[in-house]
Order: C-alpha cells, then structure tokens, then sequence
C-alpha cells in the first residue's frame, strides 16, 4: 500500500518542480508509401500519418488526466524522407504532405526529413540535402536531422561540408524569424534510431511500423532532491540522482505502455534524458550548480555533468523494460534558464560545451552564433563533434543557429520550449582549408571490433 | 479501479463536504481519507474506487478541478497506477 508521503512525494514533483512527460513519440514506417510518382507518395504518406496517429493527440490528453502529469508535446516520427522520396524525388512535396498531416492531426513536431550519410550519399541523397533549406522554410511542424558519421563508418567531410551550407541557408531563408529554421535541423554522429525528441527523431530502418517512444524529464525534480544534502558527498549525490532518476523513468514507463495499449501500436523505448525548458526551476545546469559549481561552465562542470549523466542512466535502466533514444543530460543553452545566465555572463563558453558534450548527450544544441559566421567554420564545428562521438563511440550532434544580422552581444529570441540565446562567439581563425578537401575521416580503431 | 484524490490549499470551512458530496453524486466510494493542517496549509489525500462512476478520468478531473476552483483550492485525481510505478521496485 502506498502510504501518504509517497503520494505527497509525487503530487509535489508534478506541481512543483515539474516533473512532465516531454514528449511522446510515435514512430511510423513509410516504406509502404513509396511510389515513382512524387504525387502519389505525397499523398499516401498524408494518409498514413493522419490514419495511425490521428489518435495521438487524444491519447495524450487522456493518459495527462488519467495520471495527473502534464505531456508536452505529441509528436510524430518517420521514416528517413531520403529513402522515401528516392524513387520520385519528390521530397519537398513529401515535407509538405508531413506538415498538412501533422497540422491535420494537432501534433507539435513532425521528425524524420533526414539522411544518412555517415559513409558515403547517393546522388539522389545529395538532392535531398539541398532540399533541407526550403523544406525547413516552407513547412512549420517538419524537422529534419543528417547523419554525417559513425564510429563504424568514421566522417563524411563532404557530407559535413554540406551540412554547413544547409545551416547557413536555412538561417537565411528564415532570417525574418530570428533564423529559427535552424532550431528544426540537427546534425548528428552515431544517430539512434529510436529517438522521441525533435530536432532528430527519425524512425529507423531498423524500427518496427506504429511504436511509441516516450521522452521524460525533471530536471527541477533532481535538483529539489539534491537540495536534501547539501552536505552530501558525491557518492551521496550520485545515489540521490539515481533514485529520483528511477522514479521518473517509472513514470515514462508506465505513460508509454498505457500509450501503446490505447494506440494499438507497440512499445519502443523511454529515453531517460533529462530535458530542461527555459522555465525557472526546469534547469540542468541548476542541477550542475547545486552539486557545487559557483556556475556552470566553472571548471568542474564535465566532471559533474559525468556524475549526473552517468547516475541518471543508472537510475533509470532498472526502471523501464527498454530504455533508447538518447538517454542522457541535455544541454541546450537557449532552452535553459542556467545556461542562458552562464552564456550571458560569459561563465559558459562555446569550448566548456564542447568538452561537456564529451560526456553527456547529446552535443551542441541550440546555440546562438553570429550570424556572419562562415559555412566552413560551422561545418568544422559539426566535424569536431563528430569526432568527438565517433571517438567516444556516442552520439553527438549540432544544432548551431547563425542568427542572420545578429553579432556577438545580442540576444536571439525563439518563444516557447526553444526559449532565447545570447550570441555566443565562435573562432575566427579559418578551418576552410581543412573543410574543403572533402574524403572521409577513417573509422576509428576501435570501431574495427569484429 | 482505485485513485487518489488530493487537495491541497488554505483551510476553511466546507472543504471535505464539498467534495465527498461531489464524490457521492457520482456514485465514488470513499475507501480513506487522511488530513493534515500545516502552517495553514490543508492537505487531504483520499483513497476512492471509481469503478462505479459514469464519468471517465477527464470528466472526473474536470468536475474535481471546478469544486476546486468554487472553494479556491486544488483538488486533483490520479489514478493509483502513477504512484505504484514510481514507488515501488
């Protein structure tokens, strides 16, 4: 029997320190959508969307009053649109069919216009990529991801050169709006296929058709639970972490079953990522400062983002049947409140990210640069995380914003869950040369393992 | 099936005959009730059976959340599913 303080316990993490479902995630395969003719796959891909997940909306509001926790957003994810759309070429059309669909059926994000490209692209892949720019500025709901390296194929430099023309592109055409059209693209290493949260989610190759995949969050749950020992040691912080982290998880794992249940489709995964928003309270860097950093970005934050990423894995791997997606800390600066505080004081800077990205999921993310930064300077930036999770063998991934006309000093302003960045600055010494020879980095030793 | 309501807000006088009242309308058996009064803030957790009601769960929390706006506290419902996930292994 659940006695009165576990009851208080979870009323209290629901209403005060919002703990909330962050997502679910439905993935769909489109594979049966596919036809020579673009129109027609245009149009089957719109049936198939609106058919299997017409429902999820509903779902979501139905599993929120049944447990009495918030679910954030309802999102859909499909099959890469590369391979969808290789027979007709028509993607654009494809991007705007997965836009109706998602609009027609009241869901927050539609993922999975990307490509995997992490060893070598088609010609008709290639196509694809230079499609990303108008199909990001032409659609609201559609996100789109690219996969340019794996620890078993290495890097694509091509393909990351490409990369950073698409983000420079993008940012033009949506230059009315603060270039958020860069806030739905994600470049990515080691990609998972079973990722719930946008920008990325893609429903894998490997996935089976209908499967729902749940993103959790809490960040303002840890850091009220670690407010209980102040003077803890980290052995205490760590199984404090865990603990919650556990609680949390159950949550994910109980919402995504009762959601497959309702929905016919089958259960996926639960990604134990601790997703911050911009809302005071819902931060993981306040999570890093109440372990003890003065702020973060102070040196110590890898080695505490370590602790907190690794305690929340642990944490949550007994508490859920199969944990995917990314399963980490989050760290994007314009959607936390901390972040934001340490980027704007200069506490937090473009390198400490990158060496937290090291050890935490899942990379640089939304961050704020100078509008006139180079296209080669963002892809060098793609290429470093690439080699940081191709060498690590984790995913890491890019989701840099050159806000067009904006420069160091100021703020880009996003609105919602995207929240607001300072413009951070990025070097100025020129990567073109290395950028512009184009190959392949060779796959690491260690991805040889057979 | 089993929930638990909670009410949570600033004592006064009426709180439990509103909303037992509510409950009894809509045929919810009232299993436990536990109350305490901190620092003037009153909280109140019932165990209740609402296989007898007609109401699904959003009607339900719809109706409680009204109650509980009349009287200017918070009266949630959940179900007892999200307590047991998370407390026990």
């Amino acid at each position: 029997m659940i006695n009165r303080n576990e009851i208080m316990e979870t009323v209290r993490m629901i209403r005060e320190h919002h703990l909330d479902i962050r997502t679910i995630t439905m993935g769909l395969t489109l594979f049966d959508c596919i036809s020579d003719d673009g129109g027609r796959t245009a149009e089957k891909v719109y049936e198939k969307i609106v058919r299997e997940a017409g429902g999820l909306c509903a779902t979501g509001e139905k599993i929120s009053a049944m447990y009495g926790i918030p679910i954030v957003n309802k999102r859909v994810s499909v099959t890469p649109i590369s391979l969808i759309g290789a027979s007709s070429g028509a993607y654009l059309e494809i991007a705007r069919a997965m836009d109706a669909a998602a609009r027609e059926i009241g869901i927050d994000f539609i993922g999975g216009y990307s490509a995997t490209v992490q060893k070598g692209a088609t010609a008709g892949e290639i196509e694809f990529l230079r499609s990303i720019p108008e199909a990001l500025s032409s659609t609201d709901k559609v996100c789109s991801s690219v996969n340019v390296a794996s620890t078993r194929a290495g890097i694509n430099m091509d393909a990351v050169r490409l990369c950073g023309e698409i983000v420079k592109e993008t940012a033009y055409l949506t230059r009315d709006a603060d270039s958020i059209g860069c806030a739905k693209f994600v470049v990515f290493a080691n990609a998972v296929e079973d990722n719930p949260f946008m920008a990325g989610a893609f429903n894998g190759t490997g996935e089976a058709d209908k499967v729902i995949n749940v993103g959790v969050s809490g960040p303002g749950v840890v850091k009220t639970a670690l407010e209980t020992i102040p003077d803890g040691d980290l052995t205490e912080v760590s199984e404090t972490i865990k603990k919650t982290a556990f609680k949390i998880t159950r949550v994910g794992q109980l919402v995504a079953r009762t959601a497959s249940e309702i929905l016919g489709a089958k259960f996926g995964i639960v990604d134990l990522s601790l997703a911050p928003t911009p809302q005071i309270g819902d931060s993981v860097a306040h999570i890093l400062e109440e372990i003890g950093l003065e702020q973060v970005g102070a040196h110590g934050t890898t080695a505490a983002l370590a602790l907190l990423n690794d305690a929340v894995k642990k944490g949550g791997i007994m508490a859920s049947s199969h944990v995917g997606g990314l399963s980490g800390a989050f760290i994007p600066v314009s959607e936390d409140a901390g972040m934001i505080a340490a980027a704007e004081s200069g506490a937090l800077t473009v390198n400490k990210l990158e060496a937290m990205t090291a050890v935490c999921s899942v990379g640089l993310d939304m961050i704020a640069v100078p509008g006139d930064t180079p296209a080669e300077v963002i892809s060098a930036v793609i290429a470093d995380e690439a080699a940081i999770g191709v060498v690590n063998n984790k995913t890491t991934a890019v989701r840099l914003i050159p806000v067009y006309g904006k420069k160091e000093g100021d703020v880009a302003v996003f609105g919602g869950l995207l929240g607001s960045a300072p413009i951070m600055p990025l070097s100025r010494i020129s990567p073109v040369k290395f950028i512009r020879r184009g190959g392949r980095i060779a796959a690491p030793v260690h991805g040889n393992k057979n | 099936m089993k929930a638990f309501i909670t009410v949570i807000g600033k004592d006064k006088v009426g709180i439990i005959a509103a909303v037992s009242g509510l409950l009894a309308d809509n045929n919810i058996n009232i299993e436990d009730i536990s109350q305490t009064v901190m620092q003037g803030t009153f909280t109140m957790i019932m165990a209740v059976d609402i296989s007898g009601t007609e109401l699904n769960f959003e009607e339900l929390s719809a109706e409680l959340g009204k109650a509980g706006d009349k009287l200017g506290i918070e009266i949630a419902i959940r179900h007892e599913d999200i307590f047991n996930a998370m407390h026990t292994v």
